[in-house]
């Protein structure tokens, strides 16, 4: 079992846990010592990984997912914990491993109870990993349930503001997306082959086929939905600027970072690929819902005064073109919109990041109450400003690169809806522009507003150090994306050959 | 030819963009200054023997049977959307693409030089060297793009480059939102710009320009006659593919950004906003210049928006006061001139001059236009004051300066020897063979331009002494602002003799440069009468120009505020999107959509508040709703077997 490297993925973070369980809650060295080696290591990991697959995949290897295996977990019900990876899931545990990594250094100096802390920190991880890791629906479920719980007492133990209502409401919502997610995967499971020999395992639903076209209408909009809440889709997004205005730092980082991408994965990777002929029927009904997110997420985040309103509702937007992107249905919209779950979650984790440094010098998050900071952080306002570029899609950085890819994959439609979809879609390029300028015109140019910021401090080491790594594969994705680009194109094969099957 | 030059090139400046980025900081300022001067005097060096060996070298790859040829000199890929839309970085040499090498190494390398003086006791002295390197890269990256994605990429980088460079001075308010207004104008306008490269490489299925402009009839069968609101796709896509340009370029009614992109840095305003960066919707026409000739229609609009923008920014420019406006608008105005002469160019009018024309204007109006900027720098530098009406009588006190700003002012005017007056000529010819009407109509333009310029130049150095000068006696600038300003006046002087014709046309084909008596003349007669008419008016201090003013204060008014399209865009950006689109939807989520999520849990709340009470403990309560049931479920059973 401990010879698959996927499985190591989800030891880790345990291990992680045991370690901060031996740590004595006052010794913030061991806390951190722990943190910093586990999560290097699932860095070092997560990289090791991918080198291994491209080698694999340079070497002709063609099967779907790599590194397949398959422990029975409870066998009436055919529930297995069964693992493997294709190239956008490599890509995702990239990514959950950099914004770990980097969150780590971003919460060197949480308080109170660090260790209790980070436990949940861990968790939470485990629950990511083991989500991207899983390719048995059931196992997949699990690890998403146990990504999200921990939220709750993370918001609502070291958040600021109105943390008790924020951590409710964030709950609620996303179980109440786990609900119809539920029910949608029960029902996919009860029609997934030929009675008797049913599976979890989303390989073998796919190959099987065998869910008829009126039951599949009903759970793509179950699922989709249910993962659709975690995408912050409209009109079940207003868990997204309360629950991150309340957040720590770090859990802010990973929520946008990491967990709202679980919400895209899921949507093309259980709803789309397992429902494809409900996912060509029922398409349009989402087009119109994630079209609005990426418009209105814009054009709310014009007005929001407190910055980090401002980026959940950035990320409403930008996490709308992510699903708005999937349904387009065509490789290279999807590969785009993986390239956008890619550059959000490294963009947004900068971002929190930044807010999160910044309000804990200043102790406001209120733009009008600040100016001029790049005269007094040049270095968090330099970061501020990339971040802030990334966002509104300067070449170079992975906005960019993302964006376009989508617009480009999005346009292959030629009919009038989806035309006018798009167009509308670009707009968002202006809208972002707008609010980030604004935010990046107020917050840091311009003369100083308050005379106490003038004695303030630039950022520490640790806090350098957390955010050049997220710059570094920002402005890596933006300049060489071709690679990325590649594998993940190659991955979409089957699931655009499963769409268009069932298209005929 | 070999690769090596031109990635260096391209290379020497984004790794002087890093070095000074990253490393300056910790850098002095003679360090910093040095560094930047050195990489733009070697990446000038490398441009001009790039674009020699182009044009003199005779190479069979460069010219074939007298035609000039393109090539891509390197094209990797860098992103592959699909098989046949990739995204290339390359290196495309031809004619205009080695001419602009040319046009901004040079400026850029003047530009850096003046700067050091000019810029000598800011602070923030490396950041600044660092965004001009940063700029200068984007735009070389943006002549030799050889696809239209790579162009848009660089497109966006040398917006970003202006923003960084028009708010360079941070802390002025003034200078933030003059940076912003001139992203946000730019980057509408590459939403135009992007839909229409998204329409065409659709339908094309190519990015590539030499695929595009070898074959534009294909281009043209493969949108299958498919139109949209009366006119073709390929129409529209080309019409928005300009409308990036029109952003870039300022043409009505995307022009707002320009005049205040004016409160940049005076040296960043002549290289980017006079000489290369607003020129690039120029060159984007002229780059995909065989399309255009397959879609007449989107020529005819080109020409109507130059021939609107031309006169309207001549007749505000003479309504200015702040010479660094005045400026801005007479850029507006060239700029709109080139639009048009590449409007009016056909390949059966004198051989296609049009297209020349505009690029010969493209690179005199660049010289001289630097020179003037430059030298309005070194008046500012010298008076602290950007409004001519601290200025005057200036001749005496700064004869560098003045020598230098009267032949640009004659070179734009059109004055014979000067640069100015061959392209002015070529372009009015081009536009004559076209049609009478723009003809007559541009010429109008030049008549005002020559006022307007020397209106200004007499205001400034002559008029009237400033009696502030006996308390600070202004002075020429130090060297290594002078020389720059020497060096552009020289090349004002005698650009108009280049043999252009030979070394730049739409097909690669030379063409003999003739004067045409008939339009020489007459433009010279009305330039002539423009600066005669400047000079009875502002030569010495008197009433005339008050009594003018005075005569027409409506028009003198809206002429001064830029016929109010700054507060037309002010009202329906603020007043209509951010007051009623943006906050509207911003209630309506908190109001609308929150407030039904929170209702969901209130009514659950609530419920669950009503009916807890059942669960009370007591079991005479538990007894009565037991009866109560039974009796209830005795009555639906009784009444059902009835």
């Amino acid at each position: 079992m401990f010879g698959n490297i996927l499985i190591w993925f989800v030891i880790i973070p345990i291990i992680m846990m045991a370690g901060l369980g031996i740590c004595r809650n006052s010794s913030m060295n061991a806390i951190r010592g722990v943190m910093t080696v586990c999560s290097t290591a699932l860095l070092a990991l997560a990289i090791w990984l991918c080198v291994w697959f491209l080698d694999l995949r340079a070497a002709g290897e063609t099967a779907e997912m790599l590194f397949t295996e398959s422990w029975t977990w409870y066998e009436p019900l055919n529930i297995n914990i069964a693992v493997g990876v294709d190239g956008i899931s490599v890509l995702m545990i990239m990514l959950s491993a950099i914004i770990v990594f980097a969150g780590v250094f971003a919460s060197w100096k949480i308080s109170p109870l660090p260790k209790n802390f980070f436990l949940w920190f861990a968790l939470l991880s485990t629950g990511v990993f083991g989500f991207f890791i899983s390719i048995d629906i059931f196992t997949m479920f699990m690890f998403y349930e146990v990504a999200l719980i921990p939220m709750y007492l993370l918001i609502g133990v070291w958040g600021t503001g109105r943390k008790e209502y924020s951590a409710m409401k964030l709950t609620l919502m996303l179980m109440g997306g786990s609900a119809f997610l539920m029910l949608g995967l029960l029902g996919i499971y009860w029609h997934s082959g030929p009675e008797g020999n049913l599976t979890w395992n989303i390989l073998e639903i796919s190959r099987n086929a065998s869910i008829d076209p009126s039951w599949q209408r009903l759970l793509f909009c179950l699922t989709f939905v249910g993962f659709g809440v975690l995408g912050a889709m409209f009109p079940f997004h207003t868990w997204s600027p309360d629950g991150h205005a309340c957040a720590p730092t770090a859990v802010s980082m990973l929520h946008a970072g990491v967990l709202m991408k679980l919400g895209g994965y899921g949507c093309f990777r259980i709803a789309i690929y397992l429902l494809p002929q409900a996912a060509n029927e029922l398409a349009w009904i989402f087009i119109i819902l994630t079209g609005i997110s990426v418009v209105y997420g814009a054009f709310s985040a014009c007005v929001q005064t407190d910055l980090k309103y401002i980026n959940a509702y950035s990320s409403v937007s930008h996490c709308g073109m992510v699903l708005f992107a999937i349904l387009m249905l065509t490789q290279t919209a999807m590969t785009g919109a993986i390239l956008q779950m890619l550059s959000h979650g490294l963009m947004t984790a900068l971002f929190f990041a930044l807010i999160g440094m910044i309000y804990g010098r200043t102790h406001t998050r209120d733009i009008r109450q600040m100016g001029g900071l790049m005269k007094i952080m040049p270095y968090l306002g330099v970061c501020y400003m990339i971040a802030g570029f990334a966002s509104l899609g300067l070449p170079g950085l992975s906005g960019f690169v993302a964006e376009m890819t989508i617009f480009v994959g999005s346009f292959q439609h030629t009919d009038m809806f989806h035309r006018c979809f798009v167009i509308a879609g670009t707009c968002s390029i202006v809208i972002t522009a707008v609010y980030i300028l604004r935010v990046v015109g107020k917050l840091l140019l311009g003369p100083v507003q308050d005379e106490h910021h003038l004695q303030l401090t630039d950022a520490t080491w640790f806090e350098r150090f957390s955010t050049v790594t997220l710059i570094v594969a920002i402005a890596g994705i933006g300049c060489f994306p071709n690679w990325i680009n590649e594998t993940i194109q190659h991955s979409f094969v089957p699931i655009i050959q499963s769409i268009t099957q069932a298209a005929i | 030819m070999d690769i090596t030059l031109p990635i260096l090139i391209l290379a020497i400046p984004i790794t002087m963009f890093l070095i000074l980025g990253i490393g300056g900081v910790k850098m002095s300022r003679k360090m910093a200054g040095v560094l930047g001067i050195l990489g733009m005097g070697t990446t000038m060096t490398l441009a001009y023997i790039v674009a020699f060996t182009y044009f003199f070298s005779g190479d069979s790859a460069f010219i074939a049977d007298g035609i000039r040829q393109q090539l891509a000199v390197f094209d990797a890929t860098w992103l592959a959307f699909t098989d046949k839309l990739v995204v290339n970085i390359g290196f495309l040499l031809d004619p205009i693409s080695a001419m602009m090498l040319v046009v901004i190494t040079t400026i850029s390398f003047m530009v850096h030089l003046y700067s050091w003086g000019y810029m000598e006791h800011e602070p923030g002295f490396q950041r600044y060297y660092a965004f001009l390197s940063l700029f200068s890269f984007s735009m070389l990256g943006l002549v030799v793009a050889t696809n239209i994605f790579q162009m848009y990429i660089f497109w966006e980088l040398v917006g970003v480059s202006s923003y960084l460079l028009i708010g360079f001075f941070y802390k002025l308010p003034s200078a933030v939102s003059a940076s912003k207004k001139a992203f946000i104008v730019t980057r509408f306008a590459d939403l135009g710009f992007l839909i229409g490269i998204l329409l065409l490489s659709f339908y094309t299925n190519t990015f590539n320009f030499l695929d595009l402009t070898h074959n534009p009839e294909l281009a043209l069968a493969s949108t299958g006659g498919a139109t949209f609101m009366g006119a073709s796709v390929l129409t529209w896509a080309l019409v928005l593919i300009y409308v990036g340009g029109m952003g870039k370029s300022a043409m009505m009614p995307l022009h707002i950004w320009l005049p205040d992109a004016m409160e940049g840095p005076t040296p960043v305003s002549a290289l980017i906003h006079a000489a290369t960066m607003v020129v690039a919707g120029v060159y984007l026409v002229a780059r995909m210049f065989p399309l255009y000739l397959v879609e007449e229609a989107a020529l005819t609009f080109i020409t109507c928006v130059g021939a609107i923008t031309a006169f309207y920014a001549a007749v505000v420019a003479c309504c200015q006061i702040d010479i660094k406006r005045i400026l801005a608008f007479s850029t507006i105005s060239q700029i709109a001139f080139m639009m048009v002469t590449l409007g009016v160019a056909r390949p059966d009018l004198h051989d296609g001059m049009g297209y020349m024309a505009s690029m010969f204007h493209l690179f005199t109006h660049a010289m001289f236009k630097a020179l003037l900027f430059l030298g309005a720098g070194a008046l500012i530098h010298a008076v602290h004051s950007n409004n001519y009406t601290e200025m005057g009588g200036l001749r005496k006190y700064m004869p560098i300066t003045h020598w230098t700003f009267l032949i640009g002012c004659l070179a734009i005017a059109g004055i014979w020897p000067f640069a100015g007056f061959f392209s002015k000529d070529e372009m009015l010819a081009a536009m004559f063979a076209n049609n009478t009407l723009w003809g007559a109509w541009m010429t109008m333009v030049a008549g005002l331009t020559a006022f307007y310029m020397f209106r200004m130049y007499f205001m400034v150095f002559w008029w009237e002494e400033n009696p502030h000068y006996k308390e600070h006696k202004p002075h020429d600038a130090p060297w290594q602002m002078s020389l720059p300003l020497i060096i552009l006046a020289a090349v004002s002087c005698v650009a108009g003799f280049i043999p252009f014709g030979e070394l730049v046309t739409w097909n690669g084909a030379p063409y003999h440069i003739r004067i045409e008596p008939q339009v020489a003349t007459t433009s010279l007669i009305v330039a002539a009468f423009g600066i005669g008419l400047a000079a009875w008016l502002y030569m010495k201090k008197n009433s005339k120009p008050a009594a003018m003013k005075n005569a027409m204060p409506v028009l003198w008014k809206a002429a001064n505020k830029r016929f109010y399209w700054d507060e037309i865009y002010m009202f329906i950006t603020h007043k209509i999107i951010f007051n009623i689109i943006c906050k509207s939807i911003a209630w309506f989520d908190r109001h609308v959509i929150d407030a039904t999520m929170d209702g969901f849990a209130k009514v659950s709340q609530r419920t669950s508040v009503a009916i807890k009470g059942m669960q009370s403990g007591s079991i005479q309560s538990y007894v009565l709703w037991y009866f109560f049931g039974a009796v209830v479920l005795a009555a639906i059973t009784w009444i059902c077997l009835l």
